[in-house]
């Protein structure tokens, strides 16, 4: 059996952990889920269609809000009453944390971010492609273990239904949560401003070293704002202090996939690369035309960005009022 | 307040990681080494807690006798004494460097009292296991959150606060705690001219660790499959613009 988490906030699901029920099927294994507080009953309607024959659920007055460690050790009695030989969770920060929780708490392996799965689950090892650098590397790993605990990368599996919707029966598991474990459960939240935000942009304007200094990125600015955009930056950017850290595009920033991203004055190394490589169109703009971003981009400008840069936004505002 | 932070030594690679004939490490022929930017963003926010509060930090890491480099960093950037596990057979699996870490943690205690905090950082930047601060901590039987954004102490807790799809949430962990933090929770300070001197005379303790290995190896590393592009250069200089604008229009952007 598959024993899949499902990953929810007070109730409402996080749309990641079908990624996770997804790949569950490839073992051709019975898949079942996990959810964690009296909150997530409701989402065993949901799970049916990704062929979940039984919801197992989990009640205790810690539960009420996400904890690590109240999770954690849900996940590990969850493992000590069903005995599932694999556990599945999508690797986001709640998934790889609460099965680095259960981990520890089985003293068991733990394998995060797998991009693919082979062999069966039964057996006592199981061989995977996990991903290392944050994707600017993989490595072929084989994780031995009575039960196997293992995240799935977030967006290597397209969540999809099954063809034969399961019962998605609810089964109530019994635990035992010491109440000591509120200490890491979540004590408050501010709610997120609506708008763009750089994971969700349609265009991104991305800028480097190049630019060089924090008002260098006002005329990257002027363009963002005349596509509807916003503006990114390079590590080599935050460390100087021009923009802040949440701007930053990469292997320790942020993600991102836009229809456009622009990037001018950034040398392309692989770290950043692995935050960019999602952009549906790169346009390169940057002085040095043998620079890693240039060669990977669909589109480049050789030149200086602070002459380029304003050039484009001119134009644009040329074409807008024609 | 006593802190230790853990930190492991990393190659920087550049445009490509290149991968050694046996497929078994990252070639770093020509390559320096850093320490993974979480946890330089680990270190900082141990100097800015004892800055703030008094007392002092350990910088502690299990790799190779050239790891030391990365200790005297720390210490250049205001940790106060390094503590060196020195292995000799390549990288060790999560749960065999989270039982050496815990050991050695038990074992400064043991000396010179427990440590308030322990940072980590969310995940290792070459291996990205997001599990070594986690193992520890249960280990030793404290709290841990992960992936910190904001992080400071008062009365005898660690607020900690992180990202999450619905918002910023807030955590509030009884000392000792045990916390990840991730790059953007502040921004590291370069080492002064005083800190470099200070790092060449600190202590950094050596120790050899042993620990049992754990139940996830490494069979061969890989690349992804490249991207390769032919790159249309659009023209040289602001001339190029209109170039630009065209292509924004193709692709239905400029509406
Ligand atoms: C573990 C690890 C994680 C990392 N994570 C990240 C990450 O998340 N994100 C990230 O970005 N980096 C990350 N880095 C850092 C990364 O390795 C690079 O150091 C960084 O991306 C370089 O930034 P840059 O391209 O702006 O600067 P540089 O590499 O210095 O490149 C500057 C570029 O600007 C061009 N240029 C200069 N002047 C002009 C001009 N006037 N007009 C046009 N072009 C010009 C140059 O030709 C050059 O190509 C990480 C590193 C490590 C070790
Ligand atoms: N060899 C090591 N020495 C010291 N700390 C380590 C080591 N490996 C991992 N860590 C710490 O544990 C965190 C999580 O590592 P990982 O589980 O590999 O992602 C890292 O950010 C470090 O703070």
């Amino acid at each position: 059996m598959i024993l899949v988490l499902i990953e929810h906030d007070r109730g409402s699901l996080a749309p990641a952990s079908l990624e996770a029920l997804t790949a569950a099927r490839t073992f051709g294994d019975a898949v079942e889920a996990l959810t964690i507080g009296d909150t997530a009953d409701g989402l065993a309607a949901d799970l049916e269609a990704y062929g979940v024959t039984v919801v197992h659920q989990a009640h205790d007055d810690v539960l009420g809000d996400y904890g690590p460690e109240a999770w954690g050790e849900v996940v590990a009695q969850a493992v000590r009453a069903l005995s599932p030989a694999v556990v599945l969770a999508t690797g986001t920060d709640r998934g790889n944390e609460v099965l680095a929780q259960a981990a520890a708490r089985l003293d068991l392996p733990f394998a995060a971010n797998a991009i693919e799965l082979r062999g069966s689950a039964d057996a006592d090892t199981l061989d995977m492609t996990r991903v290392r650098w944050g994707g600017s590397l993989l490595e072929d790993a084989s994780l031995t273990a009575p039960t196997k605990l293992v995240t799935v990368a977030h967006h290597a599996v397209d969540a999809a239904p099954a063809d034969t919707p399961g019962a998605a029966t609810p089964s109530l598991l019994a635990v035992e949560i010491d109440p000591s474990l509120a200490r890491t459960v979540v004590s408050g939240r501010v709610e997120r401003e609506a708008g763009v935000t750089l994971a969700t942009a349609p265009v991104v304007v991305g800028g480097g070293r190049g630019v060089g200094s924090a008002d260098g990125f006002a005329p990257l600015q002027e363009l963002a704002d005349e596509l509807g955009g916003v503006v990114g930056c390079s590590r080599a950017v935050t460390n100087n202090g021009w923009r802040n850290h949440t701007d930053q595009v990469g292997q320790t920033g942020t993600r991102i996939a836009p229809d456009v991203y622009f990037a001018c004055g950034i040398s392309g190394a692989i770290q950043h690369w692995v935050g960019a490589m999602a952009s549906k169109h790169i346009i390169a703009i940057n002085t040095d035309q043998q620079a890693n971003m240039v060669t990977k981009a669909g589109h480049a400008v050789i030149g200086d960005l602070h002459e380029v840069v304003p050039a484009i936004t001119a134009e644009i505002r040329r074409r807008k009022s024609a | 307040m006593r802190i230790c932070v853990c930190v492991k030594r990393v190659p920087a690679p550049g445009s490509k990681i290149n991968i050694t004939a046996d497929g078994q490490q990252v070639d770093t022929t020509n390559l320096g080494f850093t320490t993974s930017p979480h946890e330089e963003c680990a270190v900082e926010a141990a100097a800015q807690l004892v800055e703030e509060h008094g007392g002092e930090a350990t910088v502690l890491t299990l790799g190779p006798a050239e790891a030391e480099e990365q200790l005297r960093y720390a210490i250049s950037v205001g940790m106060h004494r390094g503590v060196l596990l020195a292995t000799a057979d390549g990288e060790w699996d999560p749960q065999r460097t989270a039982r050496a870490l815990t050991t050695a943690i038990t074992e400064l205690e043991a000396v010179d009292g427990p440590f308030d905090l322990i940072l980590f950082g969310n995940e290792s930047a070459d291996a990205g296991g997001f599990q070594v601060g986690i193992r520890v901590a249960h280990a030793l039987g404290r709290p841990m959150v992960n992936g910190a954004k904001g992080l400071s102490v008062a009365d005898g807790a660690a607020s900690v606060e992180r990202e999450a799809d619905a918002g910023r949430e807030t955590y509030s962990l009884p000392l000792p705690a045990v916390v990840g933090v991730k790059e953007g929770v502040n921004l590291p300070r370069y080492p002064t001219m005083r800190g470099r001197l200070a790092s060449k005379k600190a202590e950094v303790a050596s120790n050899q660790p042993s620990a049992d290995a754990g139940g996830l190896a490494e069979q061969v590393l890989k690349s992804p499959p490249e991207r390769t592009s032919q790159t249309i250069v659009l023209g040289t200089g602001p001339d190029a613009a209109p170039a630009v604008v065209d292509v924004l229009e193709e692709l239905g952007v400029l509406s």
